[in-house]
């Protein structure tokens, strides 16, 4: 009976940059067939990680392996089976869509007679066909992320790194690959994704890692994630006016409740008992002569689970003027 | 394993020839500089122009292969496109020897050319085993140099100017043009310390046959430059992706 194997397993793996621990003693398994997201804000060591567990740099402790080949002696094997789609586009401008794909075909020892067929094949389904002709450094950034996606394709891997999938991307291209990675998922494919879109996680992962300067702090299912702050209360107030400044005053009136500026005149407050916001609220409001122009409890995201797991937010109050309850990592 | 890293190697060396090479920049510092030069030593007394025949071939493999070889990996280096490389199963040291190849094999394809057309526009009769035998690692000892020059600096400028210096000294030093014998003895000796002085020397005896083991002699000390340039490079590129 064959044993089943893990796509990745990494176990206490670390990396140092000279004095800084970019990734600090992290473990996690990702399982066949899923859509494992790797969230986290920027420098808190995603890439330095994915760079191990693609042979791009070593681990300096821990262990891993990709495929079942341990991390960094079987690498070169692992890499036969492993596509890897980075953050940037970085195929050659100078040679077509169809040169670029064959020579990652001839890279990867694609056999001769299947070569042809699946470059066909990916450029139809990533609906570039029609300009297999035409050089890389003419196309659109959304035709090269898909030109970029489909050479992680050509050799038919059975793990998929895709770093930063649709950074970049207008709305009508970025859902075109997020309905491209769902179907690279049912078709099997075990995927290892980073995003800064917390909807597009939400959305096309089943399980959610969240790293927090060099750890991982957090994994679970979206859901799972967002039931983390269902049991709180969360309040969306939108002010008349610029609130930045008098973020300490408001900060200070919360008692126990945390608060985020959103942007200038928008504040989210999270937990404290509801009635008693809505009245600490309206009379900061009274207080400092700004009117309340919508204020309403909104159903929790997975970006509300992602900044209170991280204790990241745009800004603040409570904590940055020491009147809150003092989540530490927030800033 | 290795069979990953040869076919590596040799589809690396093809779509550099694509995407660099066959271009008119590295044709024109390839083929049209020796000739342009050597047509300069040629108008000035035109009856020793076969004597200039074995400096034009080492001109044309010196300047064919580092043409593009000493940008085209600080190039990729900089677009993202080498670390690309890195993803498929193949080692940095495969990358590395992908990128001399390349070269080489452009290198080959001048000189050939200019070989042949020397050759039968002088009438010519080279030792053809001679010849190969000192150009082959003639092209690749240049390659290599190339290389090197790409990975010691960070920007694509800076390889082509800093490879500038050794290429136009060894061009006046090596017995391009003038014999290493009527040099002074102190160039003499900085010289011999020098790789196209060797591939003078082995292209000169392939021409005018001086009999004992020139080839022999020159083809090792060809190698010997070859291991001098390729494992630092390795070194550096490694080092440029620790």
């Amino acid at each position: 009976m064959s044993q089943k194997i893990c796509p990745i397993v990494a176990d206490k793996l670390i990396k140092r940059y000279g004095d800084l621990l970019a990734v600090d003693h992290i473990s996690f398994q990702v399982n066949e067939g899923e859509i494992f997201g790797f969230l986290g804000p920027n420098g808190s060591g995603k890439t330095s990680t994915i760079r191990m567990l693609v042979g791009l740099s070593q681990p300096e402790g821990g262990r891993a392996s990709v495929l079942g080949y341990h991390l960094p002696a079987e690498i070169s094997l692992a890499k036969r089976y492993v596509g890897v789609v980075p953050d940037v586009s970085n195929l050659y401008d100078e040679l077509s869509a169809l040169d670029n794909l064959l020579f990652m075909a001839r890279l990867y020892g694609v056999p001769r007679d299947e070569q042809k067929s699946r470059i066909d094949q990916l450029l139809k389904s990533f609906g570039l066909y029609e300009r297999k002709d035409d050089r890389f450094g003419t196309f659109s950034r959304g035709m090269k992320r898909a030109l970029t996606i489909a050479a992680a394709l050509i050799h038919e891997p059975r793990l998929l790194f895709l770093d930063e999938p649709t950074t970049g991307l207008d709305a009508a291209a970025a859902r075109s690959l997020r309905s491209l990675i769902s179907e690279l998922r049912e078709k099997g494919l075990t995927i290892f994704l980073t995003t800064h879109y917390l909807e597009e996680a939400d959305l096309l992962c089943d399980r959610i890692a969240i790293m927090v300067r060099g750890k991982i702090v957090r994994i679970d299912t979206p859901a799972g994630l967002k039931r983390l702050v269902q049991t709180e209360s969360i309040i969306e107030f939108s002010f008349r006016g610029d609130v930045s400044a008098l973020a300490g005053d408001l900060g200070s009136r919360l008692g126990g409740a945390e608060a985020a500026l959103l942007d200038e005149s928008r504040v989210r407050i999270y937990g404290g008992d509801p009635p008693q916001i809505f009245d600490s609220v309206f009379q900061f409001s009274r207080d400092n002569s700004i009117g309340i122009e919508a204020a309403g409890t909104i159903r929790p995201s997975l970006e509300d689970a992602f900044l209170k797991i991280t204790g990241l937010s745009p800004v603040v109050m409570g904590t940055e003027m020491g009147a809150g309850k003092g989540k530490g990592g927030r800033q | 394993m290795w069979q990953d890293q040869l076919r590596g190697i040799y589809h690396i060396a093809l779509k550099d020839m694509k995407t660099y090479y066959l271009k008119p920049p590295a044709i024109s510092w390839g083929m049209i500089f020796p000739l342009a030069w050597t047509l300069a030593f040629y108008l000035r007394s035109p009856g020793d122009f076969a004597e200039l025949v074995s400096g034009l071939l080492a001109m044309t493999i010196l300047f064919s292969t580092t043409a593009a070889e000493a940008v085209v990996i600080n190039f990729e280096l900089r677009l993202g496109t080498l670390e690309r490389l890195l993803l498929a199963p193949v080692s940095i040291t495969s990358v590395l020897l992908g990128k001399v190849l390349g070269g080489f094999l452009f290198g080959l394809l001048m000189t050939t050319i200019v070989a042949a057309a020397s050759i039968f526009y002088l009438g010519l009769h080279p030792d053809i085993l001679g010849l190969a035998l000192i150009a082959v690692p003639s092209l690749m000892v240049f390659s290599s140099m190339g290389a090197l020059f790409s990975v010691s600096v960070k920007e694509v400028f800076e390889a082509q100017t800093l490879l500038n210096l050794p290429r136009f000294f060894m061009v006046f030093l090596c017995g391009v043009v003038y014999p290493v014998s009527a040099l002074p003895e102190a160039l003499q000796l900085m010289a011999r310390l020098l790789p196209l002085t060797y591939t003078v020397q082995g292209l000169q005896a392939s021409f005018f046959p001086v009999g004992g083991p020139v080839f022999l002699q020159d083809f090792v000390i060809l190698l010997i430059f070859l291991i001098l340039f390729l494992l630092p490079a390795v070194r550096l590129l490694h080092r440029r992706f620790r």
